[in-house]
C-alpha cells in the first residue's frame, strides 16, 4: 500500500476549465456517425445536407481521387471492384476468416496478417480504408468546430479481439486522431440511455448492427455503469438478412448469374426491401438489370419473416449464454435497450420481447445511440465533466487471460467478465534443478488445455541463477489497461530479472473463433476437467520420476539388488500408467513408487546428516590436536 | 458507518492544517485511475460543497462526498512509517484487492 500526502484541493471551483473538444465516432460496418457534446447535450453532427449517417462506403476512384459516403454510394454499382462497403468486416482478418467472401466483388490479397485489397489505387489494408472513412468524420466535425480536434472515443463491438481493437485504434492514428479510448458499443448505448433516462438497475443492451451482434448485460447503480457479462457473434447482422434475401431472390428469379454491377444493383434493391417491409406488409422486388434481364418478385412481411427466421434464433443463443454468465434469469432484466439499425425489424423486436417478455426500449434512434453515448464518454475523458455528474464506467474483459503451465495446461490468471482496468500477478517457479531460463506463453480462452485455447503471445525470461526446483520466484503480472490491451511481464525475485511483452497479436485469426471458443469452453467443460486431471498426474509422475532416478544416481548405492529390483518395477509400472489416459491409475502407481521409496529417502537424508556431522567432527578434532 | 481517523493521523492533519495557515478539514474520496480502477485522493478542505457528509474525528473534520462514501464507507485513516517513508494510509474495508503499486484497488 503506498502512502499518501495530503493534497490541495483541486481548483475547478474557482476557474471553469477550458472545454476542450472531443467527439465520439460510432464506426459502423454499414453507417458512421460522429457526435459531440455540446452545452451538456449529446448531438450528432451532420454533413452539409443536414444527413448525421455516414455510409461506410469508399470509392477509389481512377483519377486518384477519394470519395467517402454519399458521394461514394453511387460508385457501388458503377465502380464495384474499387468501391468499398463494410470494410470493418476486414478488420485484423484475413481472407479465410470473412464469410461469403467469394460473393464480394473485390480483389483480395492474402498477405500475413491482415487481408489487402487492390483498387485502381493499389493495394489498400483495411486499416487504410477506415482511416479514410473516419478522416471524413474528423473532417466534419472540425468543419462544425471551426477549430482543430483531435481527441476522440472510437466504438468497437464488445466482441473485438485484440487484433481488431489494435486494427481500430492504427485507423484512428492513420486518421490524424488522439483516441482517448476504445469502447464498446453496447456500453456507450447504455450510457446514452442511462444518463438520459437517469435508470438503476439490470439492462440488457441487444445491439443487431449491419455487421455484428452483441448482448451486454449491464448494472447501473448510483451513476455507476458495470458491464456484468458480455457475448455476441462477429458475423451476424443486418448484411447477412440481405445476403439472405439476396440469395432468395437470385433463386427465385430464374436470371443468369449476374455480373458484379447487377449483384451490386440487386443487393441495394434487396436492402431496400427489407427496409420498407419495416414498416410495410409488402414491398415486392421489381428491378431491371444491366443485361436487360428483369426482375419481378412478389414479397411480404411473411415470406421474409420465414427466411430469416434462422437468424432471429442464432441472435438468442448468445443471449442466453449472456444471462447465464451473468447468473440472472430474464425476468431480472428490468429493460432491454435495442441498437443498431437491423433491430428496427418487426420480427427481431418480436422475439426480444418475447425472451424478455418485455416490450425493448427504443426510444432513442438506434442508429445514433452508440454515438451519442460515445460522445458523452468522450466529453468525460477530455475533462469537460461537471462536478455533479461523476461517473465511472467498468468495462470487462471477454475472454479469460492465462499461462501455460507444465503439460499443456492453461492457469488462467485473469478469468473473463473481470472488469477492466485490471492487473493481477501470480508467482510461478522452476520445474527442474538449475533451471535458468523460463518460457512464458500467454493464452486466451475457457478451456483447459492450453492447445484449445488462442495463442496470443510468447516470451522467455533468461538469467535466471541455478536453483535447486521450486527455489524460483518468478512473479508474473497481467495488465490490460481501459482499452481491453494485454501488457504482460514476469520478474524473478532473487534477481530482479525482468523481462516483459505488449500483446500485440497477430492479426488473421478466424471470425468465429472467439464465439467458438466460449460455446466450446462451456460444452467440453467436463471433458476438459478429467484432461486437466490426468495431465496433473502426467506431470506428477514425470517430477517423481526425474527426482528417483537423480537420486539412484548419486546414492544408488544405498539400495541392495533386491530393493532396487522392487524399486525398479514400480518405476516401470508408473511409465507405463503415464503413457495411459487414466488419472487413478497413475495416481495408484505414483502412490506405490512414493511408499516404496520412503525407506530409501530415510537412508539418504541419514547419509547426507552424517557427512554433515562427519565433517563437524573432523574440524573440532583438528582443533583440538596441538 | 463513520469514516475515522487513528489518533496519529489525527495529529498529523491538524499540525499540517496550521501549518498550511488555512483550512476547514481534510477531505477523502475516490477517482478512477491506476491500474486497479479507483485510486485514493487525500486534500484538504477550504470550502464543503452540497453533497458532501462531514465527520468528526479526534476534533478534525473529515469530508467525503456522498459517491466517494459508497467505496469508503468504514474507512480508518491512519499515518504510517514504512522504511524511509511515511504518510497517510487507507484501512478500507470495502476493498476486494489492490494493484501491486498499490496505487489503486477495487471493490
Amino acid at each position: 500500500m503506498a502512502l499518501l500526502q495530503i493534497a490541495e484541493p483541486d481548483a475547478p471551483t474557482a476557474a471553469p476549465p477550458k472545454h476542450r473538444l472531443a467527439v465520439g465516432i460510432d464506426l459502423g460496418t454499414t453507417h458512421s456517425l460522429v457526435a459531440t457534446v455540446k452545452n451538456g447535450i449529446a448531438v450528432c453532427l451532420t454533413d452539409e445536407q443536414g444527413r448525421a449517417l455516414m455510409p461506410s462506403v469508399v470509392h477509389y476512384r481512377s483519377d486518384n481521387g477519394i470519395d467517402v459516403g454519399f458521394d461514394a454510394q453511387n460508385a457501388r454499382v458503377t465502380d464495384p471492384r474499387n468501391t468499398i462497403v463494410s470494410v470493418k468486416r476486414f478488420m485484423g482478418r484475413g481472407t479465410k476468416d470473412v464469410p461469403h467472401i467469394e460473393a464480394m466483388p473485390y480483389v483480395f490479397e492474402e498477405t500475413p496478417g491482415m487481408l489487402r485489397l487492390r483498387t485502381v489505387q493499389g493495394s489498400k489494408s483495411p486499416v487504410e480504408i477506415s482511416a479514410d472513412l473516419l478522416r471524413a468524420l474528423h473532417t466534419r466535425a472540425e468543419a462544425h468546430f471551426g477549430s482543430e480536434l483531435t481527441d476522440a472515443v472510437i466504438t468497437v463491438p464488445a466482441y473485438f479481439d485484440d487484433a481488431q481493437r489494435q486494427a481500430t485504434r492504427d485507423a484512428a492514428r492513420l486518421a490524424g486522431l488522439n483516441v482517448l479510448r476504445l469502447l464498446n458499443e453496447p456500453t456507450a448505448a447504455a450510457v446514452a440511455y442511462g444518463l438520459d433516462n437517469a435508470a438503476e438497475g439490470v439492462y440488457a443492451v441487444f445491439d443487431l448492427g449491419g455487421g455484428t451482434f452483441d448482448l451486454s448485460i449491464l448494472k447501473l447503480t448510483h451513476g455507476v455503469f458495470e458491464v456484468l457479462a458480455t457475448n455476441g457473434d462477429t458475423a451476424l447482422g443486418g448484411d447477412d438478412f440481405d445476403h439472405r434475401l439476396y440469395c432468395w431472390a437470385l433463386d427465385n428469379a430464374h436470371i443468369s448469374p449476374p455480373s458484379d454491377e447487377d449483384a451490386r444493383r440487386l443487393q441495394m434493391a434487396v436492402r431496400a426491401a427489407k427496409e420498407l417491409l419495416t414498416l410495410s406488409e409488402e414491398a415486392p422486388l421489381r428491378l431491371r438489370l444491366a443485361s436487360g434481364e428483369e426482375i419481378d418478385l412478389p414479397l411480404n412481411r411473411a415470406d421474409f419473416f420465414d427466411m430469416t427466421r434462422p437468424l432471429v434464433q442464432k441472435t438468442l443463443a448468445p443471449v442466453k449464454r449472456t444471462l447465464r454468465d451473468a447468473g440472472l434469469a430474464p425476468a431480472d432484466i428490468k429493460g432491454v435497450v435495442m441498437v443498431g439499425g437491423a433491430s428496427r425489424m418487426p420480427h427481431v423486436q418480436r422475439a426480444v420481447a418475447e425472451f424478455f417478455g418485455q416490450e425493448p426500449l427504443t426510444n432513442l434512434d438506434p442508429d445514433k445511440v452508440v454515438a451519442l453515448g460515445a460522445a458523452i464518454q468522450a466529453n468525460v475523458l477530455a475533462g469537460n465533466r461537471q462536478t455533479d455528474e461523476q461517473w465511472l464506467l467498468l468495462d470487462v474483459i471477454p475472454l479469460s487471460l492465462g499461462l501455460e503451465t507444465m503439460g499443456g495446461l492453461s492457469e488462467k490468471i485473469i478469468p473473463r467478465n473481470t472488469t477492466l482496468p485490471v492487473a493481477r500477478a501470480q508467482e510461478f517457479t522452476t520445474f527442474k534443478d538449475g533451471q535458468t531460463a523460463m518460457s512464458f506463453h500467454v493464452v486466451q480462452g475457457e478451456r483447459e488445455l492450453v492447445s484449445d485455447c488462442r495463442s496470443l503471445a510468447r516470451f522467455e525470461l533468461r538469467g535466471i541463477p541455478p536453483m535447486a526446483a521450486g527455489a524460483a520466484r518468478v512473479r508474473v503480472t497481467f495488465q490490460v489497461d481501459a482499452d481491453g490491451l494485454l501488457s504482460v511481464s514476469a520478474r524473478e525475485a532473487n534477481t530482479g530479472k525482468e523481462t516483459g511483452i505488449h500483446v500485440k497479436p497477430s492479426y488473421g485469426l478466424t471470425d468465429n473463433e472467439i464465439a467458438d471458443m466460449l460455446r466450446a469452453g462451456i460444452e467440453s467443460a467436463n471433458a476438459d476437467l478429467a484432461a486437466r486431471a490426468l495431465r496433473e498426474q502426467q506431470v506428477e509422475a514425470e517430477r517423481l520420476l526425474e527426482a528417483y532416478a537423480q537420486a539412484l544416481a548419486t546414492d544408488g548405492d544405498l539400495l541392495n539388488g533386491h530393493e532396487r529390483a522392487a524399486i525398479d518395477a514400480l518405476v516401470t509400472r508408473l511409465r507405463q500408467a503415464a503413457a495411459q489416459q487414466d488419472p487413478s491409475a497413475i495416481a495408484d502407481s505414483i502412490a506405490a513408487l512414493s511408499r516404496a521409496t520412503e525407506d530409501f529417502a530415510a537412508r539418504r537424508m541419514n547419509r547426507s546428516v552424517r557427512a554433515a556431522l562427519a565433517g563437524h567432527n573432523i574440524d573440532e578434532l583438528q582443533h583440538l590436536q596441538p | 458507518m463513520p469514516i475515522t481517523l487513528t489518533e496519529r493521523a489525527a495529529q498529523h492533519i491538524a499540525r499540517s492544517i496550521s501549518k498550511r495557515g488555512k483550512g476547514f478539514g481534510i477531505r477523502l474520496g475516490v477517482k478512477t485511475s491506476g491500474c486497479s480502477g479507483m485510486a485514493y485522493k487525500l486534500e484538504f478542505v477550504d470550502a464543503t460543497l452540497n453533497d458532501d457528509i462531514v465527520f468528526d474525528s479526534h476534533g478534525v473534520k473529515v469530508v467525503v462526498d456522498q459517491k466517494s462514501l459508497v467505496y469508503l464507507d468504514g474507512t480508518e485513516l491512519d499515518y504510517a512509517r514504512e522504511g524511509l517513508n511515511e504518510g497517510f494510509k487507507f484501512n478500507n474495508p470495502n476493498a476486494k484487492n489492490q494493484c501491486g503499486c498499490g496505487e489503486s484497488f477495487n471493490v
